[in-house]
């Protein structure tokens, strides 16, 4: 725990950086960072589900993109719509959505988990990309933005980009911070013993099932309103939200950054799109340098970043820890298939 | 006769054509100490396994405290109050020792679906996962993850999780397996103490501490019970000694 | 629809179960005995065909192409296999997961770099391009059957590999107890590099005689991968069986989506999915 001032003072510094920013930058890089928090909000709800219980969701994007499409639904063709109605419903939408495939999912584990997430996802991906009065692949532009206020008080102007930056920062520290409480509850600490060793935790008297099941939803609304912000700042959903390149984009973020903490993935977004951004410049092939940056993280910093600077501060013997756990696993999990018929 | 407080009924568990607990019939008395033993491959850790859940069976049925408990999955009868620990150490590496056991405690919370207020808040938590810690013995290894505590420590952190659990019965699987004599004594005193107000069902191949700390003995062989009864009965029991103590498995 | 019709649905469910089956049998095959996850399993499909469109251009005969291309990509598998896989033995799936798809990005890219964004269609080798007539009206073309009857050899002959030569033992040994096929001398590692290959193959062979009716054109990897998971997770992980079930369920299915239900074609299969899982979460032949 020695790392927890140093992340603190730096987080207090980014979030003050971030705070600064608008008053240095010109309008595409503010879009642009606002673009990154709503990734690192994204990336961080992912981290729920791999960095803290454990399940590798490949479909994150679904609950993303999701959400966008309800806001594109449910904003009406010339007038907007008010924030207090559309944010629920399209949370609740996201929600609903995790419910599902979470119910189907969270009963298996492992490579099943991956499949089945990615598949439902990508049924979601057709079934917009296909749907015409929706916009097909080319996605639906969002023309009023919502309305925050009441009657004809408005307190906040989201077609400013600069009030969308400032937002879309509030939104992120809110997230963290709500995570950040969650994690130390009861429900937090449930699903950290799962990620670590579910035979046990189930044996001590928890219905994993349900934990992960209640996590799954948890990551899924959080996705959604990442998705909902993405559509407000931009103005149009497309097909890709929910595509699955986006959700390995998101799996990306949360290891470059290090699962397993918070702040990691919003490093994550960050670097990787500023990254993206730089690499744009030279040369047009950006997936190439991207495929062989995420092979290289995986194969010297699966850590990622977070893990970095804890070894840098001499916390090797965390990192030894980790290890042991990642071998323990492997054996609970063949030590509890056994459970599997019991706990359906 | 007390009404005993578990039983099972033509227990059985196959695993393909493997039969490794066949038609077991077994009461348990409250209070009691309850020692399972015989040769490798009897079936006695199948056997814990189908009692606590954590292995379906194929046939038969348990009952606890005159429910019927067959069919239960593993998380309800740990809250109903049958705790186990586990013959290879079964524990959360990189949390601390009290972290391990405040595991265990906070799954006596009426839910652990409680989103805002820190875990460490809640006090009788907190008292339950020091008390197990003090009472398996490892007060002094409180903050230290399990990598960097002994062998003999982590089997005592074992049953310092179960204990957390504050079960009335005791499902112990081989609690002293790997133990060096020190730690191996102080287990069994824990035992003894344990065994004053719950009841323990106990599966151990060190006789001594066996003969030490049970009030009752079945013998299984083959997936089978070959014979119950107290410690005097089944030493002077022929049957016994022929298919199990003569047979050399019986290392005291 | 009328009896013509529906068998001519039929049939072409059935060939595209098969160019499934090629497909998911490998990818089932790797994860049962080498514990991977391969994301860029479609990535080989798309190679595949994409090298017989690229071979066509010098021989013009596609069986010529088939045969220059098969030993290309067991190449391909093998080094991938050598240079990236091997790293992945024994690690977490997510890993595995993100390693492959960053070969998936590589492998897309550079399709874009040397083929470009446009589709290209393969001609049907001019030997099968007739049809069978059905009725005095409706025809079937021979090159779909052929692909059928080849697939439906190329099954049989997986049956006789794993079921009864030395090599079959060896994968099913690997497959059951790694450990026990070390202690009866079996090269793990070798069969590993074996196993890897030939389903870098069997995938790119479906991509190669799927050329010329499905055309040649970029994302077709993706779009392969993700039925291929669909067709794995029905059948049961690791089983061939299973994969061979799937593979002709969600061909049919997906056949007769599109043309039962035009508006939902491409969801059907996932509710057919679904539906599987409701009854049987490990899968039609998957071991619970």
């Amino acid at each position: 725990m020695s790392l927890k001032t140093p992340v603190t003072i730096f987080l207090l510094i980014a979030v003050a950086g971030l705070a600064a920013f608008p008053h240095f930058s010109d309008e595409f890089y503010l879009e642009f960072f606002t673009h990154l928090m709503v990734m690192g909000i994204f990336a961080m709800s992912l981290d729920l589900l791999i960095g803290y219980t454990g399940l590798v969701s490949f479909g994150h994007a679904a609950f993303f993109g999701l959400a966008g499409y309800l806001l594109a639904i449910v904003t009406p063709q010339d007038e907007a719509v008010a924030l207090w109605l559309s944010l629920p419903v399209c949370l609740a939408g996201a929600a609903l959505a995790a419910l599902v495939i979470g119910w189907f999912s969270v009963r298996t584990s492992g490579i099943y988990f991956i499949m089945i997430t990615l598949a439902f996802a990508q049924m979601l991906f057709y079934y917009f990309n296909e749907n015409e009065a929706l916009g097909g692949s080319d996605g639906i532009f969002i023309f009023s933005k919502p309305f925050v206020g009441f009657g004809d008080w408005q307190i906040i102007d989201l077609a400013n980009p600069t009030t969308v930056y400032y937002f879309v920062l509030a939104s992120l520290v809110v997230c963290y911070l709500l995570l950040t409480v969650m994690l130390r509850a009861p429900f937090g600490q449930v699903i950290q013993a799962i990620r670590a060793n579910e035979h046990r935790t189930r044996a001590l008297g928890y219905d994993t099932q349900r934990y992960k099941l209640v996590a799954f939803v948890i990551a899924g609304t959080m996705a959604g309103f990442a998705g909902y912000l993405e559509a407000v700042s931009t103005g149009i959903v497309s097909p890709g939200h929910l595509h699955w390149h986006n959700s390995g984009l998101v799996m990306m973020h949360v290891i470059l950054g290090g699962m397993g903490t918070l702040y990691g993935p919003i490093l994550g977004a960050f670097i990787l799109g500023l990254l993206h951004d730089q690499v744009q410049e030279v040369t047009e092939h950006w997936h190439l340098v991207q495929g062989v940056f995420v092979i290289f993280v995986v194969l010297f910093l699966p850590r990622g970043i977070a893990g970095l600077v804890g070894r840098l501060f001499g916390r090797a013997r965390d990192l030894d820890t980790e290890e042991t756990r990642v071998a323990d696993d492997d054996e609970h999990k063949v030590g509890a298939e056994p459970n599997g018929e019991r706990t359906k | 006769m007390i009404e005993p407080i578990l039983t099972t009924r033509d227990l059985s568990k196959s695993f393909g054509g493997l039969v490794a607990v066949n038609n077991v019939t077994l009461d348990f008395a409250p209070g009691r100490v309850h020692a399972i033993i015989g040769p490798n491959g009897a079936g006695k850790t199948t056997l814990i396994n189908l009692l606590s859940g954590d292995l379906p069976p194929s046939g038969g049925s348990i009952t606890f405290k005159g429910r019927n408990i067959t069919r239960l999955p593993a998380f309800e009868i740990s809250r109903i109050g049958l705790g186990r620990s586990y013959q290879k150490t079964n524990i959360f590496p990189q949390f601390t020792c009290f972290q391990n056991c405040w595991l265990g405690a906070q799954s006596r919370l009426e839910t652990s679906m409680k989103f805002f207020r820190p875990a460490a808040a809640y006090a009788e938590v907190h008292a339950r996962a020091e008390r197990a810690l003090d009472l398996c013995g490892l007060t002094h290894r409180r903050d230290l993850p399990p990598a960097q505590i002994s062998h003999g420590e982590q089997r005592q952190l074992e049953i310092g999780m179960m204990l957390a659990t504050e079960p009335e019965v005791f499902l112990l699987d081989e609690p002293l397996a790997g133990m060096g004599p020190q730690e191996s004594e102080a287990v069994v005193r824990l035992l003894n103490d344990l065994a004053r107000d719950h009841t323990l069902i106990l599966i151990e191949h060190d006789m001594d501490a066996v003969f030490a700390v049970a009030d009752l003995l079945t013998v299984m062989v083959d997936g089978r019970v070959l014979a119950t009864g107290t410690p005097e009965e089944i030493r002077s029991n022929a049957e016994v000694q022929d298919a199990y103590l003569g047979s050399g498995e019986g290392k005291a | 629809m009328d009896l013509t019709t529906f068998l001519i649905q039929t049939l072409n469910g059935v060939q595209y179960g098969f160019l499934l089956f090629l497909v998911a049998s490998g990818l089932t095959l790797i994860f049962g005995i080498m514990g991977i996850i391969n994301l860029a399993h479609g990535a080989f499909y798309m190679l595949g065909a994409y090298i017989v469109y690229w071979l066509m251009g010098y021989t013009d005969n596609l069986l010529v192409a088939v045969l220059l291309g098969l030993p290309i990509m067991l190449a391909v598998g093998y080094l991938i296999e050598r240079f990236a896989i091997s790293y992945l033995y024994n690690r977490d799936h997510l890993y595995q997961v993100l390693l492959t798809y960053g070969l998936i990005l590589i492998f897309n890219e550079l399709q874009k770099i040397f083929w470009g964004t446009d589709f290209y269609s393969v001609p049907v080798p001019s030997l099968l391009g007739g049809s069978v007539p059905l009725t005095e009206t409706q025809v079937y073309p021979v090159y779909r059957l052929f692909i059928s009857l080849i697939c439906m050899a190329i099954a049989a002959g997986m049956y006789v590999l794993i079921g009864r030569t030395r090599l079959g033992m060896m994968i099913r040994a690997g497959a059951s107890n790694r450990e026990m096929a070390q202690v009866l001398g079996i090269n793990i590692g070798r069969v590993f590099a074996i196993v890897f290959s030939l389903g870098a193959a069997l995938a790119a062979f479906a991509g190669m005689v799927g050329a010329p009716i499905s055309s040649v054109y970029p994302g077709m990897g993706d779009q392969i991968l993700i039925i291929s998971f669909v067709v794995v997770v029905i059948g049961g992980i690791g089983s061939v069986k299973g994969a061979f079930v799937g593979a002709m369920l969600i061909g049919l299915v997906d056949t007769f989506g599109q043309v039962l239900l035009p508006d939902f074609a491409s969801v059907v299969v996932y509710a057919v999915m679904a539906l599987v899982l409701l009854w049987r979460p490990q899968g039609l032949f998957g071991k619970a």
